[in-house]
């Protein structure tokens, strides 16, 4: 078991380095010269100039950048925005929080949702599911805005200071979630009812929805979990639509400013946190794997 | 006189599916008596699985059960709301399934399982249900109940599984117990302690409604049988009157398949076909076979038998040259057919053919009968004389292995086997997985073949009596090691091996008298 956690981990380690590294050949492939890349369409003088090439240590060996740029990526330190005259951490960290909240939001929103599908209407299961999959997010934000903040006025129209905030930009990103999820478990509880440790279960006494819930969920958990995971890392790119809808700020919106104005190091940064959110998603997908079942604990 | 716990007249169970109508069970009547062991006894697809089911209400989804009269526990359960049917689930009966291993959630602890059946049926606190358990599993004669209630199925071995499945079908107390194929998983040594088990319940006082396809396997246990064919009972009576002489053909059948029938062959051994020599295998630091040397000739049956984990499908894997040795060789047609490239094995793989125990996973199920067949002849020779040496029809060419049963799905693999006339068969447990009715059909054939052919054949079983009834030479394997061999009569009449009369002792077999 012990062993298993390593070895994901050690694979997750070795997934941010190549994405690090593939950022970072990326920066040494933009046309002119490495300064002109990182200044982008910011002030270009030779006081920042000097001050780049002090930072990126581009006065010396090549391999001596790459494992400065390296070392600093690992200690969270991914450089300075030119353009905005901020640390890139921290234009990204101010934003990171606003879309990890909604990503998250939404995930556990749609996990809820399917469940409540999945359980209590099974048979609906297919249709709810095709109609919130096909039906555009952005469609279904416009449509929650008009009804409950500018009609009813229940919730803000925009922004990101209440938990009341949150809910329609979560609602909206969960509901096509819900819809695919809703049917992976439903294709998984099928399977499971039809298996002999139900019958067994059955001709315990159990109710049908006992061996449901205690039984075949479990069962169903599995592919769902890897679907939740996929959908989880969709989100956090997906998240760039629904922070316009909302006007909310967000990863999606300082990635859509740092490529149009060149922003490069905020954009490199980007890269990484991508990779690393991948990362832990699928080390926490592996970990839930072996929670939900013990026979691949074996190593 | 207490009244029966079950009385069943003119029972009749329909299957609606989405395209047709299937009689599964046609007018069966029968009752069980309080102490009883009962036996129904058929191939697959007799209708007596869905007939021990239809007691506890579990006959499956689309099935409509009719009855004159359906008593179960003194109540008239054609009347049964979802409700009534649960109190009596594992309450009044307690159901124990084939294969644990599936029957069990294997997500949950057997402790889980056990304590389940409490957790309906009383209402007892958890550290009650979790102790009630434990004394459940020690009553099943499981060795450290504490550890292994915290165990995962697949973490048992198959007859400890099995314990644990009986354990929490005896959970609810229940004054039935049905047995739906109990043994037909296991190994025969185990499957011998398994009816042990199930003979000390019934010693116990419980009342058991078993289910099984092989007569030999209920013969020593039930006090009466009941024969099913095709939805219908064709017979009924006491074990003793069935077996001194039954009325039906189907019943006659169905013992002298039970009892096994020796084919003895007139083809004289010819050259050495294969030849394995100190052969070794390790996994890690375990070695799964050791120093095991076989020569397989001409027109020769060959077993291996032993029990599941004695390294015999091992052996199989090392002369079909999947597996390479450790040390030692195998040498095929006089050339060397390990440690050497697999372009080099290639010219000769068509004369070596395999036989796996399930044929379902060995087809591409998208392909037909015709496909399967067509691939593993020589160009351009037809399909259909192939199919007919294995006894199938043209009506089969266009189906797909889903469509076929068991039987004639065995022997679309035989026919594929043949087909590139090869010099050696390696069967693996190709009978296993069939009825006893079938086993001893697809055996006669596959004598045939050696007997016309002279194709030699290594057969692969943990059953001894299919082997008896087969192999010129048998090799007995325990640990990896071959323990004993030599002729099948010397091995089977004289067994100088401890182990081997362990296996021999565990076949269960009539005791016909005339």
């Amino acid at each position: 078991m012990i062993t298993a956690v390593l070895r994901r981990v050690g694979a997750g380690v070795l997934v941010l380095w190549a994405a690090a590294s593939a950022a970072y050949l990326a920066l040494l492939a933009a046309p002119g010269s490495t300064v002109d890349a990182i200044i982008g369409d910011g002030a270009d003088t030779p006081g920042i100039r000097a001050q780049i090439i002090d930072e990126w240590h581009l006065d010396r060996p090549a391999l001596v950048q790459y494992l400065d740029f390296l070392w600093r990526a690992a200690h969270g330190d991914l450089g300075r925005s030119y353009l905005l005259q901020r640390p890139v951490s921290a234009v990204i960290g101010s934003q990171l929080v606003p879309t990890l909240k909604l990503a998250v939001a939404a995930a556990v929103f749609g996990l809820v949702l399917a469940l409540v599908f999945a359980i209590f209407a099974r048979r609906l299961t297919s249709v709810i599911g095709l109609v919130l999959v096909s039906t555009p997010p952005f469609l279904i934000g416009i449509v929650l805005l008009s009804v409950f903040s500018f009609t009813l006025g229940w919730f803000p129209v925009s922004g990101d200071r209440s938990f009341a905030a949150l809910v329609l930009p979560a609602i909206t990103m969960g509901l096509p979630i819900a819809g695919t999820l809703a049917q992976v478990l439903r294709e998984g509880l099928d399977r499971a009812l039809e298996e002999p440790f139900a019958v067994t279960a059955r001709a315990r006494g159990l109710r049908e929805r006992a061996v449901l819930t205690r039984h075949a969920l479990k069962h169903a958990l599995l592919p769902a979990v890897t679907m939740l995971s996929w959908s989880f890392g969709v989100l956090i790119g997906g998240t760039v639509i629904i922070e316009q809808v909302f006007g909310r700020p967000g990863l999606g919106q300082v990635t859509v400013q740092a490529v149009n104005s060149s922003d490069l190091p905020v954009v490199l940064a980007v890269v990484i946190l991508a990779a690393a959110v991948f990362v832990v998603i699928n080390t926490v997908t592996d970990l839930a794997y072996l929670l939900i079942d013990p026979r691949l604990r074996r190593s | 006189m207490t009244p029966p716990l079950v009385r069943v007249e003119d029972l009749t169970i329909t299957f609606h599916l989405p395209r047709r109508t299937v009689e599964a069970v046609r007018g069966v009547s029968f009752t069980i008596e309080p102490g009883e062991c009962v036996a129904i006894v058929g191939e697959s697809g007799s209708g007596k699985s869905v007939t021990a089911r239809s007691l506890v209400g579990l006959a499956g989804p689309g099935a409509r059960v009719d009855a004159a009269t359906l008593e179960v526990d003194g109540q008239d359960a054609r009347r049964f709301a979802p409700r009534d049917w649960r109190r009596l689930r594992g309450g009044f009966a307690g159901l124990v399934l084939q294969d644990a291993l599936v029957s069990l959630d294997p997500l949950r602890t057997v402790g889980a399982e056990i304590a389940e059946v409490l957790r309906v049926h009383s209402s007892r606190s958890r550290s009650e249900r979790t102790r009630e358990a434990l004394r459940l599993l020690d009553e099943v004669h499981v060795p450290e109940p504490e550890r292994r209630a915290g165990q995962y199925p697949h973490q048992l071995s198959g007859g400890l599984r099995q314990r644990a499945l009986i354990a929490s079908a005896l959970a609810g107390g229940p004054k039935l117990l049905i047995a739906d194929e109990p043994t037909t998983a296991l190994d025969a040594t185990v499957q011998a302690q398994i009816l042990k088990l199930l003979a000390e319940r019934r010693s116990l006082g419980d009342t058991l409604l078993l289910i099984s396809h092989d007569l030999a396997v209920v013969s020593r246990l039930a006090d009466r049988v009941l024969v099913m064919k095709d939805g219908r009972l064709v017979e009924s009576g006491t074990t003793k009157r069935l077996l001194s002489g039954a009325d039906h053909p189907y019943t006659r059948k169905l013992i002298a398949a039970a009892s096994g029938r020796r084919r003895e062959s007139t083809a004289e051994p010819g050259p050495v076909v294969a030849e394995a020599t100190a052969l070794r295998k390790v996994y890690g630091d375990r070695a799964v076979v050791r120093d095991v040397g076989v020569t397989i000739r001409r027109g020769e049956i060959v077993g291996l038998v032993g029990e599941s984990g004695s390294g015999k499908t091992t052996v199989a894997q090392l002369l079909f040259g999947l597996v390479e040795p450790t040390s030692g060789q195998v040498r095929f047609e006089g050339q060397r057919f390990s440690g050497v490239p697999e372009r080099a094995r290639r010219p000769l793989r068509r004369r070596l053919q395999f036989i796996a125990q399930d044929p379902l996973s060995a087809f591409d199920p998208r392909w037909t009968v015709r496909r399967i067949v067509a691939e593993a002849l020589p160009r351009g020779e037809s399909v259909t004389p192939v199919l007919e040496r294995v006894g199938l029809g043209g009506d089969v060419l266009d189906r797909y292995p889903r469509q076929l049963s068991g039987g004639q799905r065995q022997r679309v693999a035989i026919a594929r086997a043949i087909a590139p006339r090869p010099s050696l068969i390696i069967c693996d447990e190709p009978v296993s997985a069939l009825d006893v009715s079938v086993q001893e059909q697809v055996l006669d054939l596959l004598a045939g073949i050696r007997e016309r052919d002279g194709t030699a054949l290594l057969f692969i079983s943990h059953d001894l009596g299919v082997v008896r009834d087969l192999a010129d030479r048998v090799l007995v394997m325990q640990d990896g090691q071959v323990v004993e061999q030599g002729t099948s009569q010397a091995v089977f009449e004289q067994p100088q091996h401890e182990y081997t009369r362990r296996l021999l002792a565990a076949v269960p077999t009539l005791e016909v008298s005339a």
